[in-house]
């Protein structure tokens, strides 16, 4: 009998070593797998296709002899079936570090093809696609990689292709799951690139937070260097700021300086890395590419609805009962992914809100749940999508208490460049805690608006610019938690 | 354990190689020195407070050596909804361990969650919380 586990850190921080151990001692083959993003279910264990969750150790037995309860064909489950996954067709399905699986999986399909069509083709095919940036800023990746196939370059000189899988926000993990996952796939999907612009060097940069993360993608970019030849992979590993999620300080980060933030222009696809043109996509923007090469661009862009085209792994946390990885076409209302999908929230209490696109985003309450996920529907409601992650908070979150919360995150990890943002964000802490003190509340919100248009106009990155969106989306939509 | 020379020769003429020396330092002597940042800036021609600007920039590095076991314990938004901050008082009374405030360890639909190494723990109550400070 054969038990597939997860190895992903989710069912790892679950407890999925000591269920995969009691397995191996009742006798049973133990296969080593990518998580299904159920992660309510985790340590999910997948016997034959029928899954059973959460296990624990001393349920080994009962389900070895079929006496236990299972959650019945895993691929029959709603959370999956519902799901339109392109980007995580593999999860919980294959072996993350083996050749065999993805090959057999469709693996390499897009890369031959992208070999098979040359760059100018591959670019066509990006820009049919419609795929936007996935970091959150949302911008066309086929237009990004036409600007530095264009720029003109010495035979001798470089271009760059970086990864950013500096992922920070809370309430996301769908990238820590690609790399943890299917690592080829972004390989793949970064070698697509190189071959599109002309870059033979690419860099992951993975933030410390994911040792599991940074073991898998050290493996896996050794294990399948001669295959993306002459491409070459280097994983980079960062030091625990937040910022260096902003493509220019995550370049400046790469060249071993202090992560501050550069002022654009340049914009890196002219001057970059080193000072060379490069393309910076996020690991969820690469890991699409392999799919949209293999089943052409206008496949792709069949997902989704108004200019934002193709799926969204959306990642469901915080307060919430079924937790996890969804990957949905642009459409689906806040609601549905909240309600129906996520079930509500875990402590059974009602949904006072969420936050839409970790510490930047806005929060956004019930009576809004109808807002389709899209980028100009979120843009227009004055709240971002981001890098997709949503966290529930139930009746007992204190929403002045987060609205000074993102402020003092601001300020924990400004990188201290610009002044809006250094100084605004402890300055915005100080207002806080008078308000909270119940001091001068009238006239200090008036303040913190003021403070707020001033970060928001006049940071250089969206780490200053956009923390007035948490901030005075509590404020407009939960003025009695703030003495109003 | 390497030696700082070790990892200087290691990191020779690798572009933009301060981050990883950095790593290397401290992983083998546990902080960064001032002597190593010394070593490290002559290896790089850079200026010592160019390295001892990279240094203080980063969450990661330190330099000062901490001898108790490290709890990384997250505190952003998603463990926040799901009741961290109720698990802080606890901390107080443990000396023998060091908490540090982390922000995120991507563990988000399954928190309160630690990471201690490079292990980490998920579905963290007063009751477990205290029984990884407790062996930690």
């Amino acid at each position: 009998m054969k038990a597939r586990i997860s190895d992903d850190a989710v069912a790892l921080a679950c407890g999925a070593d000591a269920v995969a151990e009691a397995f191996e001692r009742a006798g049973a083959v133990v296969e080593r797998v990518s998580s299904w993003g159920m992660h309510w279910l985790e340590p999910l264990v997948d016997i034959g296709g029928v899954g059973y969750g959460p296990v624990t150790p001393d349920q080994v037995s009962s389900i070895l002899d079929g006496s236990a309860k299972s959650i019945g064909p895993i691929v029959d489950h709603p959370f999956i079936a519902m799901q339109s996954r392109l980007t995580f067709a593999r999860a919980g399905r294959t072996r993350a570090l083996s050749l065999e699986d993805y090959a057999a999986t469709g693996g390499w399909d897009g890369l031959t093809k992208a070999r098979a069509i040359g760059a100018d083709a591959i670019i066509d095919t990006v820009i049919a696609s419609g795929l936007r940036g996935r970091g959150g800023a949302g911008f066309p990746a086929g237009i990004k990689w036409k600007t530095v196939a264009d720029t003109p370059l010495s035979p001798t000189d470089q271009k760059y292709i970086v990864c950013n899988a500096d992922e920070g926000d809370s309430a996301t993990f769908a990238d820590r799951m690609v790399m943890e996952g299917d690592p080829f796939m972004l390989i793949e999907g970064m070698a697509i690139a190189g071959l599109a612009v002309g870059a033979d060097k690419g860099f992951i940069y993975i933030r410390s937070e994911y040792p599991h993360a940074i073991a898998k993608m050290q493996a896996a970019v050794k294990t399948s260097a001669p295959l993306i030849m002459p491409f070459v992979i280097e994983v980079r590993v960062g030091a625990g700021a937040y910022v260096c999620g902003e493509e220019t300080s995550l370049l400046n980060s790469l060249e071993g300086k202090r992560g501050e933030v550069r002022a654009k222009p340049p914009l890196p696809a002219l001057e970059g890395l080193f000072g060379k043109p490069t393309v910076v996509n996020n690991v969820l923007t690469l890991a699409a590419v392999p799919w949209i090469l293999a089943h052409g661009g206008e496949a792709y862009a069949a997902y989704g609805m108004g200019r934002s085209k193709g799926t969204m792994p959306v990642q469901i946390a915080g307060n919430v009962k079924h937790g996890g990885l969804f990957e949905v076409a642009f459409g689906i209302t806040l609601g549905e992914l909240v309600n129906d999908i996520g079930g509500g929230t875990d402590s059974g209490r009602p949904v006072r809100c969420v936050q839409v696109g970790g510490p930047l985003g806005a929060y956004i309450p019930p009576d809004q749940f109808d807002l389709p996920f899209d980028y100009e529907a979120f843009a227009a409601a004055d709240a971002l999508i981001g890098h997709a992650g949503i966290t529930v908070f139930d009746d007992t979150v204190d929403m002045a208490q987060m609205a000074r919360f993102a402020m003092e995150f601001c300020a924990v990890e400004s990188c201290g460049k610009c002044t809006p943002c250094r100084l605004g964000s402890t300055r915005g802490v100080e207002v806080f805690d008078q308000i909270i003190a119940g001091k001068d509340v009238d006239s200090n919100l008036t303040l913190i608006g003021d403070l707020c248009e001033t970060m928001q106009f006049g940071s250089l990155c969206a780490l200053g610019g956009f923390t007035p969106y948490p901030v005075m989306s509590a404020i407009r939509h939960f003025p009695e938690d703030f003495g109003q | 354990v390497s030696t700082i020379a070790d990892i200087l020769a290691e990191h020779a003429g690798k572009a933009g190689a301060l981050l990883p020396i950095l790593h290397d330092v401290q992983k083998s002597l546990g902080y960064i020195s001032e002597d190593a940042m010394r070593d490290i800036a002559q290896a790089l021609n850079l200026t010592r407070a160019e390295v001892y600007g990279v240094v203080s920039f980063y969450h990661d590095f330190r330099k000062e050596a901490e001898n108790r076991p490290i709890i990384k314990l997250c505190r952003a938004e998603a463990c926040k909804a799901r009741g961290v901050e109720a698990l802080v008082p606890l901390i107080e009374r443990h000396s023998r361990v060091k908490v540090e405030a982390v922000y995120c360890l991507g563990l988000c639909s399954v928190g309160p969650a630690a990471m201690v190494g490079d292990d980490v723990y998920a579905r963290l109550d007063a009751e477990r919380l205290t029984a990884l400070m407790e062996r930690a």
